[in-house]
């Protein structure tokens, strides 16, 4: 497949020299202004052209970063774990019996969501489209999984990050979120995953505690915001993805309800009248639920969260040293900017109305002699990580401070 | 393992006089192993309590490969432990409670030196390891329980009323009842940072606020065994490091091989059959499938088939199966080739020739990986929103699974008054026993009857021993064909 002219090696160049925000991109690495192994122990990989794959680079600094990203010229580069030793001398490490292994130690905790997953549910496009219609999924993954991270597992350093085409990624750069171990990174996947079973398994939600015969088991509490989340744009949905529209669409809905009378009725209502639109179905099987019972209800609840539940791409999250694309990489098929997207007004985003590479030279040429991405749309993008960089580095300074007081006591 | 601040000269009288004069040397019946050997050892009790000791952990490694239950693990391994690892509370007046303490902490130690060596062996130790003390703990006296675990710093706090009312409803919500009409019961209720419980926190089993568990009182148990894991996590960590240096007393290094070696005898939780000899070839396998896979198999087989494509763990499952079965790399990369008929050449070799190498050992670390077990396939990488991997039985809608059973078995003998004993066991969650029972029905015409299984009652635990038994039981047939002619 041929890339677009949007990001021929030329375009590509230009833009690691003028654009990228290397200098940005290593403090929010590194958590500190000085280069530590953070930075110097992290694992870079480059994808050339041809499909090259260079693994274990490491750089002592943003220039020495910046200078190699030039020279190679890769079509996207990866961030991995900081490590034991350094990347580049890992042979040593492990042959050497110095009992110094060379293992991932540190990373951001990182989320994958990709539009693919929603296959089964979204209507409006399939695999690698995207449209304003889709992104109402993934601003919704983005809520819950966002307040999800603040409020259960108490961590804020959130940076989220448009993938360049139909997903979006998180890296959670908090003290204890970076020392997880592989074990501890399943354990949040666990808890946050929701949506299970493959293909031939029609109910995808089952997380609900022991019951009894006539009361369902309850809902943790920690997928009540979830739940509250997905009822909210539950309606807009079903208007705009028309889930329940098609014989399969409905059929499918049908499957996750237990009651059989129910089902019944209402697969006779509906074969005859194929043209109902989904939230008219929807209402139907609300009015045949009502009265009979918790269990039925709570069937209800298990619905809207398989409809609009985040869909995490769980062996992403589970390993330190999976390696993810870095914020701001050239996404080669769209020619867009892989920018960091703000939580709180990630409705409003517009996939379509990223600036491309293209996009971004031109507005530098326009700008004249000199001028670097402060004169490009890309500015407020790079403000913004720095903005986050900022509260990662007074995260940094306050643990400092509390640790030289507690080593101040006790001298003392 | 010898720390020199540790080492203390062994005093045999004072040792031996255990009952009375030195009760604090091992004060309680459980024990975290935090402080190394310090006294003298024979070599020979270095070898026998370590061996003894072996025992037990092997029967709880194969009750895991059993997949019994808790209290089926339990039962076994604690008459285990009384013939070959007793261990009495401190009110135990006619034994020597001293001398059992001394035995199970040496024989702990010697085993962390023979399993440190590898990452799985670590696991494995670790696991089996955490069982036991999990046996101990639920069979320890409650008074002394209660002490040990006062001797220990656990990190945890007692949760306030204040905060059982403010989260009362959340609590109501996970079925820990902490009010009573606005009023806080007495429950304990227990806060600890949610690192410590990573397996409640996974099943959404505890209140999650800001990073903190609210942990129950009859989940204690939970924070416990976890300490108990990270510690000698911990502790094989830094073994296994000065393992390293640890200049090469043969003495010891041979016992040592000869236990790690022990541990892995006896568990099938990896398959090795017998070669049958016999090469498959690429175009052999869709009429194997037909006739010998298990449900597992043939579905990953038809959808790849169907879909002409099978993600990454679909690949996987299937590519190692097959591999075992006997499909050479040039096969294999025959057989993937044909059945993504889609791609173009280009993007076969870039993307999937690799991995199919891979799981050859021919590329990355070159490890030769092993096929899937059951239980593996059961257990990890469970199958996402459109995957095809997994174990059916397990992990298909009853519905589904029901279907599927009649469309490819059907012509194997199974009707649907077999599917109501097959649902059965599904929905008891023995998988193992339904796959079991599905290779009984589909080879009733060659003899195999009812409580068989896949040989001597067996049942199955890796899709490669269901394969290859199904493809012996034709050759014989074929054999027995023969010789009457």
């Amino acid at each position: 497949m041929a890339d677009s002219a949007e990001t021929s090696p030329e375009v590509m160049l230009q833009f690691y020299r003028m654009l990228y925000p290397f200098k940005s991109i290593f403090t929010w690495l590194n958590q500190e202004h000085a280069p530590k192994d953070l930075f110097t122990n992290r694992e870079f990989a480059f994808t050339l052209k041809e499909d090259v794959y260079l693994r274990y680079n490491c750089f002592s600094n943003a220039e020495e970063l910046k200078k190699q990203v030039c020279a190679l010229n890769p079509t996207r580069f990866e961030i991995g774990p900081m490590y034991s030793s350094r990347p580049s001398e890992r042979k040593l490490a492990r042959s050497v019996k110095s009992g110094k292994l060379f293992t991932p130690l540190k990373r951001e905790l990182v989320f994958d969501i990709d539009m693919t997953d929603y296959d089964g549910v979204r209507t409006c496009c399939t695999s690698a489209g995207i449209c304003k219609r889709c992104w109402a999924f993934i601003a919704n993954a983005v809520r819950v999984l966002d307040s999800a991270l603040r409020t259960q597992f108490g961590y804020h350093q959130l940076l989220w990050v448009y993938s360049g085409r139909r997903g979006i990624h998180l890296w959670v750069s908090d003290d204890e979120a970076m020392g997880l171990t592989d074990e501890l990174r399943r354990a949040v996947v666990g808890a946050l995953t929701v949506i299970e079973g493959g293909k031939e398994m029609a109910k995808k939600v089952n997380v609900r505690g022991m019951g009894t015969k006539s009361h369902p088991g309850d809902l943790p509490p920690s997928l009540w915001h979830a739940r509250d989340e997905g009822s909210r744009m539950w309606y807009p949905l079903l208007d705009d993805q028309e889930c329940f529209l098609s014989e399969d669409g409905w059929r499918t809905l049908l499957k996750l309800v237990p009651d059989k009378k129910i089902v019944e009725t209402l697969e006779k209502r509906w074969e005859k009248q194929p043209g109902i639109e989904s939230s008219k179905k929807w209402n139907e099987l609300k009015a045949e639920v009502k009265g009979t019972g918790a269990r039925n209800l709570a069937a209800l609840e298990d619905i809207i969260l398989q409809y609009t539940y985040p869909r995490l791409d769980a062996e992403v999250s589970k390993h330190r040293n999976h390696l993810l694309k870095a914020p701001f990489c050239v996404h080669p098929k769209t020619g867009r900017v892989c920018v960091p997207v703000d939580p709180n007004r990630v409705e409003n985003f517009d996939p379509n109305a990223v600036p491309t590479v293209m996009q971004l030279l031109q507005e530098l040429d326009k700008a004249g002699e000199g001028a670097n991405w402060e004169h490009t749309s890309l500015k407020p993008y790079v403000d913004m990580l720095d903005r986050h960089i900022v509260g990662i580095l007074d995260d940094v300074r306050r643990r400092e401070r509390a640790r030289v007081v507690l080593q101040h006591d006790l001298n003392w | 393992m010898y720390n020199n601040s540790d080492r203390r000269k062994f005093d045999p009288v004072k040792f031996d006089s255990s009952k009375s004069a030195n009760s604090f040397e091992w004060p309680f019946r459980l024990n975290f192993y935090d402080k190394s050997p310090w006294y003298e050892v024979s070599l020979e009790d270095f070898e026998r309590y370590a061996l003894d000791r072996l025992r037990v952990l092997a029967e709880i490694e194969s009750s895991f490969a059993r997949n019994r239950s808790w209290e089926e693990l339990k039962s076994v391994t604690t008459r285990q432990c009384k013939d070959h690892l007793p261990l009495n509370s401190s009110s135990a007046s006619t034994v020597d409670t001293q001398t059992e303490r001394r035995n199970d902490h040496l024989g702990h130690f010697v085993l962390r030196l023979a399993f440190c060596r590898s990452e799985d062996l670590r696991r494995r130790f670790v696991k089996a390891e955490t069982a036991l003390f999990r046996v101990r703990y639920e069979s320890d006296d409650t008074k002394e329980r209660e002490l040990f675990l006062q001797s220990r710093d656990f990190k945890w706090t007692e949760v306030n009323s204040e905060e059982k009312l403010q989260y009362a409803s959340e609590l109501k919500g996970l079925g820990i009842q902490q009010t009573e009409e606005g009023v806080p019961t007495t429950e304990r209720l227990y806060k600890v940072r949610w690192t410590q419980v990573p397996d409640l926190v996974n099943k959404r089993r505890v209140l999650l606020k800001d990073g903190w568990a609210y942990v129950p009182s009859k989940e204690q148990l939970s924070i416990v065994l976890r300490a108990f894991e990270a510690n000698l996590e911990n502790a094989l960590d830094s073994t296994a490091r000065s393992i390293m240096r640890m200049d090469g007393d043969t003495r010891l290094t041979e016992i040592l091989n000869h236990m790690s070696r022990g541990f892995v005898a006896g568990v099938a939780s990896e398959y090795s059959g017998p070669a049958t000899g016999d090469e498959i070839r690429a175009d052999m396998v869709d009429d194997l499938a037909k006739r010998h896979f298990p449900l597992c198999m043939r579905n990953l087989h038809e959808c790849l088939m169907r879909d002409r494509h099978l993600k990454h763990f679909g690949r996987l499952q299937y590519g190692l199966f097959l591999k075992v079965l006997g499909l050479s790399i040039d096969e294999a990369i025959a057989f993937w080739r044909k059945s993504f008929s889609n791609l173009t050449d280009d993007k076969f070799n870039k993307e999937y020739k690799y991995n199919i190498r891979h799981s050859f050992g021919l590329e990355g670390k070159r490890a030769n990986y092993p096929a899937k077990s059951c239980q593996q396939i059961l257990l990890t990488d469970k199958p996402g929103p459109s995957d095809c991997h997994g174990c059916p039985y397990r992990h298909f809608a009853p519905d589904n699974l029901q279907t599927s059973l009649l469309a490819t078995y059907s012509s194997q003998g199974l009707t649907s008054t077999d599917l109501a004993e097959v649902m059965r066991t599904v929905k008891e969650g023995h998988y193992h026993v339904a796959c079991t029972r599905v290779f009984e029905i589909t080879h009733a015409a060659a003899g195999v009857k009812k409580g068989d299984g896949i040989g001597e009652g067996e049942s199955v635990t890796h899709p490669n021993q269901y394969a290859a038994k199904s493809i012996e039981i034709e050759k014989a047939q074929q054999g027995d064909a023969m010789v009457i002619e």
